[in-house]
């Protein structure tokens, strides 16, 4: 399904700052795969994801979804292939706009915008569905303003936008890292329901490795702009903590470094 | 006092464009757009040039507005393909415009001495001029506003507006934020563009130098609106916007009544705006000091 070959990204080249972000990663995901993410710091995790929403530009290699040439197009054009969340709750809505706008511009992502109105009456029931379904209580607040919901429910609401219109993929990247145990904990959660009720093929980047190991049927390692470990889905099952450390460091000649990680 | 509550409230509405107009690219957008300072002189000259060659004058209403809204996308073009800051795009804007206004014009001032204007038709109809400049005022508001709520409901619109709250998001959602930035600034200017040519019309002339200070003018419209009227949904906004600008010629009409040079006015407005805008600053400071 998605299918990157020999993707290339150094950031600020030929200064003194520069940094192989990515370096000839290849990497070939199924239908249906939930991948989990993890890595040290700056070992190219968010690159990777941004590189395929086309955030920037990547140097040299292809990324292509269903044989889909996407590498030179713009981030506006994948957005018809790909929904994402990202790791800021603000992030992903638009703060002055209600939640029932927000859902109107999701359900119509990657479609040109017209003349029409933004909202229809059929809207309307549709995402009180939909919310329902998050068990929020949002439903009944569906012209309450985005910003004034709590990053919880932005971040669920977010995820929502993301996967209703089933995306081809799905990026998440570290969406649940700025929320609380509590609340990261009902949106994974709540990430998995959606993900199997979409049937969303989808990568998520965590710093939890308990969460890597917990979700998905597949988890990668980055290390310095490589994929340094790749774990299927019946050798995930058997995999502990102690396990994927050890995987990590003889894959990588180095501990694990991320002051962000969490063990447990 | 009272008999000038009319024609202030005239002037008030027929400024509401350009009110309408920063709005929509100070607010909406979040890009502050200098360009209005040369798009309502654009939008002037180019109704009195057709005015003068005894055009209709809602042709040249619409003429104005569409080359007021062509500075616009100058201005997008340059931010958006020439990455050029957008301040610096609307001054350049803004500078080139001053040319092409006295291009258009051929001279700094020209007379609409005896021509049509859209004032004189309604005064023809039989209603003295001032009631006269009142009802184009309210027309006009009214035609605008209806329009800006329309357009900013539809996805286009929803888009806009979302491309102004952030960015990220929407080009997430699929939309091309310049193509939106775009739209928003041809807006912007062809109502401010508006403004100019109905004002021209009210004077009685077109000068090259009657941009100066718009922004500010616009600016100060859109603060008192939003602070005596609210901003609870984007309808409020709209309304509180034309009622700001009403407020801002009475707050003019009456310092200007106690007293005060005219020459010192765009003085005074730009004290109003720099006070409006720091407020939300100082609130939060003594708020801290009164807590702490």
């Amino acid at each position: 399904m998605l299918e990157l070959k020999k993707v290339n990204k150094t950031f600020f080249p030929g200064t003194i700052n520069e940094k192989k972000a990515l370096i000839d990663v290849n990497l070939h995901v199924e239908t249906g795969d939930f991948i989990t993410i993890i890595g040290g710091n700056g070992a190219g995790k968010s690159t990777l994801l941004n590189s395929i929403a086309g955030v920037f530009p990547v140097d040299t290699g292809s990324i292509t979804i269903d044989g889909v040439e996407l590498t030179k197009l713009p981030e506006h054009k994948r957005a018809r292939y790909i929904g994402r969340v990202f790791q800021d709750p603000m992030m992903g809505t638009a703060a002055g706009m209600m939640i029932e706008e927000n859902l109107a511009i999701a359900s119509r992502r990657g479609k040109t915008p017209g003349l029409s109105w933004a909202l229809k009456d059929a809207d309307r029931s549709r995402f009180r569905e939909l919310l329902k379904e998050l068990d929020l209580g949002l439903e009944d607040r569906l012209t309450v303003r985005v910003g004034l919901l709590s990053g919880g429910q932005r971040q669920a609401l977010t995820l929502l936008m993301a996967a209703m219109n089933q995306p081809k993929l799905l990026l998440l990247d570290e969406h649940t890292a700025a929320l609380d145990p509590k609340t990261a904990e009902k949106v994974l959660n709540l990430t998995q329901k959606v993900i199997s009720k979409y049937q969303l093929t989808s990568l998520m980047i965590t710093h939890n490795m308990r969460d890597a190991l917990r979700f998905g049927n597949r988890l990668i390692m980055m290390n310095a702009g490589r994929i340094v470990v790749d774990v299927g889905a019946e050798e995930k099952k058997k995999l502990t903590i102690p396990d994927l450390l050890q995987l990590f460091e003889k894959a990588a000649g180095e501990e694990l470094d991320n002051d962000r990680m969490m063990l447990g | 006092m009272i008999d000038l509550i009319i024609p202030t409230t005239s002037q008030g509405l027929l400024w509401s464009m350009l009110a309408l107009g920063v709005y929509i690219t100070f607010r909406v957008l979040d890009f502050a757009d200098m360009t209005v300072e040369g798009s309502f002189p654009l939008g002037a000259a180019v109704a009195v040039s057709c005015l003068v060659k005894d055009y209709n004058p809602l042709l040249a209403i619409l003429a104005a507005a569409l080359a007021g809204g062509l500075a616009g996308i100058v201005t997008g073009f340059l931010h958006t393909k020439l990455r050029i800051p957008s301040l610096l795009a609307g001054i350049l804007s803004m500078i080139a415009l001053y040319s092409v206004n006295l291009r258009i014009m051929g001279k700094a001032n020209v007379s609409l001495l005896g021509k049509e204007t859209a004032f004189t038709i309604v005064e023809s109809m039989g209603l003295d001029y001032a009631n006269g400049v009142f009802v184009v005022g309210i027309a006009a508001t009214l035609i605008v506003c209806l329009f800006i709520y329309w357009f900013f409901g539809t996805e286009i619109g929803a888009a806009i507006r979302a491309t102004g709250f952030n960015p990220q998001m929407i080009r997430a959602q699929g939309v091309d934020t310049n193509v939106m930035l775009l739209f928003g600034l041809f807006m912007s200017n062809a109502l401010t563009a508006i403004a100019g040519a109905l004002i021209a019309q009210n004077n009685g002339f077109f000068d090259v130098g009657m941009g100066v200070g718009t922004i500010v003018i616009g600016l100060a419209s859109v603060i008192i609106g939003e602070v005596l009227f609210g901003t609870r949904s984007f309808k409020n906004s709209l309304v509180s916007v034309v009622l700001g600008s009403i407020v801002y010629r009475f707050v003019i009409a009456t310092v200007l009544q106690m007293g005060m040079p005219p020459n010192d006015l765009k003085l005074f407005t730009s004290v109003l705006v720099a006070i409006a805008l720091a407020l939300p600053m100082v609130k939060s400071k003594f708020q801290a000091r009164k807590a702490g």
